[in-house]
């Protein structure tokens, strides 16, 4: 009976590892081919099946003249979208989370929780429902199809997910951190601060994780909201995806673009293993 | 403490969140109001023309809406049930415990189009490597994205890869937060791993299981980048969710009118229905 369930157990966790990791594999395979080996039959293995090339991956630093697909701008065009928003997100959300968590609001019905509900009940939203007024708002106060446009946007998206996370985290720091510091003679702010703030690091990263793997991982205001100023990665990617797909380059930059997150993986099982993610997420 | 303190810290948030809202919110609901098409684009008023069009002349909308619950509501199982498995099992020692706990995680941190993407080419029906492996063993080719059935399942296959991770992230941190003594106590008393699981391990993590049920089904309901770069809403409107749909009416044939009509319907059917699934999850899962 011990045995058949650890067989099992292993089983499990090997074939859902193996699905897991099947796309990448195909990706990383598919993006050393060529035309021959995309479209004669299929193949897998490099040197075996096929003969790798690079091409796949030369093209995506070539510039677009030059029959190049030029990813390295929307690159950073994402990661500037990305970090501001995330930035303004975290700030913003944690000042409020922290009023949320140590002072009570009344006005007329609305209480603390229903504050906090506000801010994440935006998460309710489809992005459709919003990005046809923001198509004609931006394009009215002429910020149509440029980052700042952008950030605006994905600060709706990212405020809920800082305020969810930094409310739960902020209720399980100990008050009495902040009344200390209040005897020792400091004001609300610097009591914020110089004592909350540093003790609230790990909440802050990992909402801080959250906001950047959300805001990254965005495409339908950006494919709505911008055109040919402005091209974040998730567009140009699914750009390459028309009907005669150059499969090589699509998986390079496919792979390319989803690298940089994949660290942040690393980061969410350490603190995950060392508990301190069991406060922040809850 | 001090009254006035509190509002300095609440309010640069929620007026900055409000101040980006309410313009959309206000003007969503005129535009709804409005007959604004390619051919008329202008704020006129027509009145609740677009709400009777809508309720009496549109089963397409009401598909895609049911649709779209049958879709969430099947990744949402799936996902809990096996986001709970795999938590479950690199909760206690096992071997490379850290290892399977980042590859578990992984796949939320990907793009979802973008792996999407690298799905259609895992799936396409004749130069896929699914449908050659599964011909090397004789099987039929599928027709995994050209077949009205197989296309939702399909669908259903990318958005259990895309976001198990993010309730077994949920799961495992709730589980990882557990006090010790229900266990202890239970091991005492020489209960079976089954019984445990039963009798303390689910009760305890009835709470954090509705909230993340929760959180993937307010996710799930936005389902819209996998469909469109895997079927485009297709074969014909077999995987057309409502906010598919919406893009369809607003962006593409730019009826804005009744595509704001649509929205707004959306989001109130939406809140209503995410309110009553919250109340019935905690009535089911926590007893007394």
């Amino acid at each position: 009976m011990e045995k058949l369930y650890k067989f099992l157990k292993y089983t499990f966790i090997i074939l859902w590892t193996v699905f897991i990791v099947a796309p990448f594999l195909w990706a990383i395979s598919t993006s050393f081919k060529d035309f021959q080996s995309v479209n004669s039959k299929v193949t897998y293995i490099p040197w075996l099946d096929f003969e790798p090339t690079l091409e796949g991956w030369r093209v995506l630093i070539k510039s677009p003249a030059r029959g190049g697909v030029d990813i390295v701008e929307p690159y950073f065009n994402s990661l500037f979208v990305t970090c501001t928003a995330s930035l303004i997100s975290i700030v913003l959300g944690t000042l409020a989370a922290y009023a949320l968590s140590r002072f009570t609001f009344k006005a007329g019905f609305v209480r603390n929780n229903d504050i906090t509900f506000f801010f994440i009940s935006q998460r309710i939203m489809p992005p459709i429902v919003l990005s046809i007024p923001f198509f004609i708002f931006l394009s009215t106060i002429g910020l149509l199809d440029s980052l700042i446009g952008l950030v605006v946007v994905y600060i709706v998206l990212l405020m809920p997910i800082a305020v969810w996370i930094m409310v739960d985290f902020f209720n399980r720091v100990p008050k009495e951190l902040d009344e200390t510091a209040l005897i020792d003679g400091c004001n609300p702010y610097q009591a914020f601060y110089k004592v909350v703030l540093p003790n609230s690091i790990p909440g802050l990263i990992v909402a801080g994780m959250f906001c950047i793997i959300f805001g990254w991982i965005d495409f339908f205001f950006a494919f709505i909201l911008t055109f040919t100023e402005v091209q974040l990665l998730p567009v140009k990617v699914v750009a390459l995806n028309s009907s005669i797909t150059p499969w090589w380059s699509l998986s390079a930059s496919a792979l390319i673009s989803v690298a940089p997150l994949i660290i942040v993986a690393f980061v969410v099982e350490r603190y995950l293993s060392k508990g301190n993610l069991s406060g922040a997420l809850k | 403490m001090n009254f006035k303190h509190k509002y300095v810290f609440l309010f640069p948030g929620l007026f900055v969140l409000i101040g980006i809202l309410i313009f959309p919110i206000i003007f969503t609901i005129r535009l709804s109001l409005s007959g604004w098409n390619s051919y008329t684009p202008e704020m006129n008023f027509i009145g609740i023309t677009n709400y009777i069009r809508l309720f009496t002349d549109d089963p397409r909308f009401w598909e895609s809406f049911f649709r779209l619950s049958f879709l969430s509501v099947t990744t949402v199982i799936l996902q809990y049930i096996i986001g709970f498995a795999l938590a479950l099992i690199v909760w206690r020692e096992i071997k490379f415990k850290r290892f399977f706990r980042v590859i578990f995680l992984i796949p939320m941190m990907t793009t979802p189009v973008i792996m999407t993407v690298i799905w259609r080419t895992f799936f396409h029906e004749s130069l896929g490597p699914v449908n050659d492996l599964l011909g090397n063993l004789g099987v039929k080719p599928i027709l995994w994205l050209s077949d009205p059935v197989i296309a939702k399942f399909t669908v259903i296959i990318v958005e259990v890869w895309q976001w198990t991770p993010f309730m077994f992230l949920l799961l495992l941190a709730g589980l990882l937060s557990l006090p010790k003594e229900p266990f202890l106590a239970a091991a005492i008393d020489g209960a079976s791993p089954f019984r445990k699981f039963v009798y303390v391990t689910f009760p305890l993590m009835a709470p954090i299981s509705i909230g993340a049920i929760i959180i993937r089904l307010i996710e799930a309901s936005k389902i819209m980048d996998t469909v469109f770069v895997l079927t485009s809403g297709g074969p014909g409107t077999a995987t057309e969710t409502s906010s598919f749909y919406i893009y369809i009416k607003g962006l593409r044939e730019f009826q804005m009118g009744y595509a704001a009509t649509l929205s707004f319907t959306y989001l109130v059917i939406m809140i209503i229905s995410l309110t009553i699934i919250a109340k019935v999850l905690t009535k089911l899962m926590i007893k007394e």
